[in-house]
């Protein structure tokens, strides 16, 4: 059976498809609201997007996979990412990785068992004067050290 | 102190905000140039200007802008260069967050000059809270008559749309970045027609970087000549240099084009960090050939830099302390681009990931004799046989790195 897609989450396609002089061109824009919503974009996902802007399944399982942040599998509550660019790694950032793997008890590309923390390493998130940096979902955090690693993961509940 | 121009008001709190940006003087120059302008009197200014790209290719955007067809039964299109990937660069973040409106008014007069109706600011995905940022001020400026339907009572219409990339550093390169709008994988286009004729939907279109567009309501209203005064005769206005690295004060700093690159490092930035010494610079962006501690004695400006065989590219200044293995930066830039190729061309998809893996081998120790070859080899036959500029940005900094910094790598390779 198909996942039920929220009536809030269709409206708000509708309003971005609306914006584009062509429906597929807002396939990167759907794809994030659907990934919000869903949390990953599988093959029910790719068939309902399709189903919406017209195009094959494939094209939009084309484009998913070339793109570093539309995930094919849902991750941990909080995603926390971290720069491992040139800037962060002058600053130290090897460390924080591997203090980050200590306390959360997993390596990189991994979840943790109760699901709520998912650990990566990505390239430059544009901070670089904040280095070294990270991200959790959306929210940016910098100037990192050990004690400010741990107040971040006590904030994230 | 030199003439701050598009960070001037950063300091001023809620500047986001169209109230504060309006008491600023903010969109006089949107009205000078809808009410007192013609577009044909733009394009001259910006071109008498000599704003050259803030992206990275420094190509001077009013003669861009000169490119697109005046007349043509197709929609014309500006597409706002907000993907900013390059490693070591931050500056874009700054105006878009700090000062949105100042980028709008650029857009608007930019889309004015070149009979544009439909403008697409492409952010990098990362960047979430600054699109909503931007379309929190889109709505402000439409509330207030400076977007949407005859502006300002002008006649003339724009609709700006906020796109969100979704991580990937080649759709920083405007062909790449025209694809992934269409909803495609970022595969950079073949050049030419170059996109001022075919561009978005195979329409005419304009590419510019944020910062390119910040400037343009200042040449609006102060005038080429100002501008140019401003930094070099060829090379108009200021740089925000974005410095980070072992420095004390990592950050942005706008100076005029042509500031010397020590100066930049050791009285902006405030010099090294915790008394380290100097071991090397990367001027422009990770894509910029590196510069070793005693080269750094330069005027920072698009043509001086390409003299000294690097460039000033999206002018992000990495400075990297002696104790800082050059392997460690030969092995981020490594990584980086073999993760970034798009895959499409087969010198870089093969190449970037072949000397990411020698790399790799030396950092674990078993670097073998003839690794050091391996990887020049490899980065020459990547540079030059790709088509997009993303295969010359991996070859040449690792080049660079290979050859200026031979004695120490060898250091790590087996005898």
């Amino acid at each position: 059976m198909s996942p039920e897609y929220s009536e809030s989450l269709r409206q708000r396609i509708a309003e971005v498809v609306a914006r584009y002089p062509r429906k597929e061109a807002a396939l990167l824009p759907v794809l994030h609201l659907v990934q919000r919503e869903v949390g990953s974009i599988s093959l029910e996902e790719e068939k309902f997007i399709a189903g919406i802007l017209d195009i094959k399944p494939m094209k939009v399982r084309e484009v998913a996979t070339f793109y570093t942040m539309i995930l094919r599998q849902a991750l941990g509550k909080y995603h926390i990412q971290v720069c491992s660019n040139l800037s962060c790694t002058l600053l130290g950032v090897g460390s924080i990785i591997d203090y980050l793997k200590e306390k959360l008890g997993i390596g990189i590309g991994e979840t943790t068992l109760d699901r709520k923390f998912s650990l990566s390493t990505l390239e430059c998130l544009g901070a670089c004067e904040q280095a070294p940096c990270l991200m959790v979902n959306f929210d940016y955090h910098g100037n990192l050290d050990k004690e400010k690693i741990d107040r971040i993961l006590a904030s994230l509940t | 102190m030199e003439e701050k121009i598009l960070t001037r008001d950063f300091g001023l709190k809620n500047l986001f905000k169209i109230e504060v940006y309006l008491r600023q003087s903010g969109y006089k120059a949107v009205e000078k140039a809808l009410q007192q302008m013609k577009p044909a009197g733009i394009l001259d200014e910006v071109k008498k200007a000599n704003l050259r790209g803030r992206g990275g290719a420094g190509f001077p955007a009013g003669v861009k802008w000169g490119f697109v067809p005046q007349k043509t039964d197709k929609p014309k299109y500006l597409c706002v260069n907000a993907d900013e990937g390059e490693p070591g660069t931050f500056k874009d973040r700054y105006i878009m967050s700090h000062n949105p409106h100042l980028l709008l008014e650029g857009i608007i007069i930019a889309s004015f000059g070149v009979g544009i109706h439909s403008a697409f600011i492409y952010i990098r995905g990362e960047y979430e809270a600054i699109a909503e940022r931007l379309e929190g001020a889109i709505a402000e400026a439409k509330a207030k008559g400076f977007l949407g339907k005859n502006i300002l009572g002008s006649g003339f219409d724009l609709d700006v749309v906020v796109h969100r990339g979704a991580g990937a550093y080649v759709c920083g390169e405007e062909t790449a970045l025209l694809e992934s709008l269409e909803g495609k994988r970022g595969h950079p286009r073949l050049k030419p027609p170059f996109p001022a004729s075919i561009g978005l939907f195979q329409c005419p279109t304009v590419i510019n970087n944020v910062e390119t567009l910040a400037n343009i309501p200042f040449i609006i209203l102060k005038g080429a000549d100002w501008f140019v005064k401003k930094g070099l005769p060829k090379d108009g206005g200021t740089r925000i240099f974005g410095v980070s690295g072992m420095v004390k004060n990592p950050g942005i700093y706008e100076l005029p084009l042509g500031t010397n690159l020590r100066k930049i490092i050791f009285e902006a930035a405030g010099g090294m960090k915790d008394g380290k010494t100097l071991k090397a610079v990367i001027p422009g962006g990770m894509s910029a050939p590196i510069l070793r501690a005693d080269e750094i004695d330069l005027a920072m400006d698009f043509d001086s830099l390409a003299g000294a065989g690097s460039m000033l590219g999206s002018a992000a200044v990495i400075v990297i302390d002696e104790e800082t293995p050059i392997l460690e930066v030969l092995k981020a830039v490594a990584k980086f681009y073999s993760h970034e190729s798009c895959g499409q061309c087969t010198p870089c998809r093969i190449g970037t990931s072949w000397i990411n893996k020698i790399v790799g081998r030396i950092a674990a120790g078993k670097g073998e004799k003839d690794d050091l070859d391996a990887i020049i080899r490899l980065a020459e036959n990547i540079k030059g046989k790709t088509l997009c500029p993303l295969g010359d940005a991996a070859a040449l900094p690792i080049l660079s790195i290979c050859r200026k910094f031979k004695l120490e790598l060898e250091g790590h390779l087996s005898r």
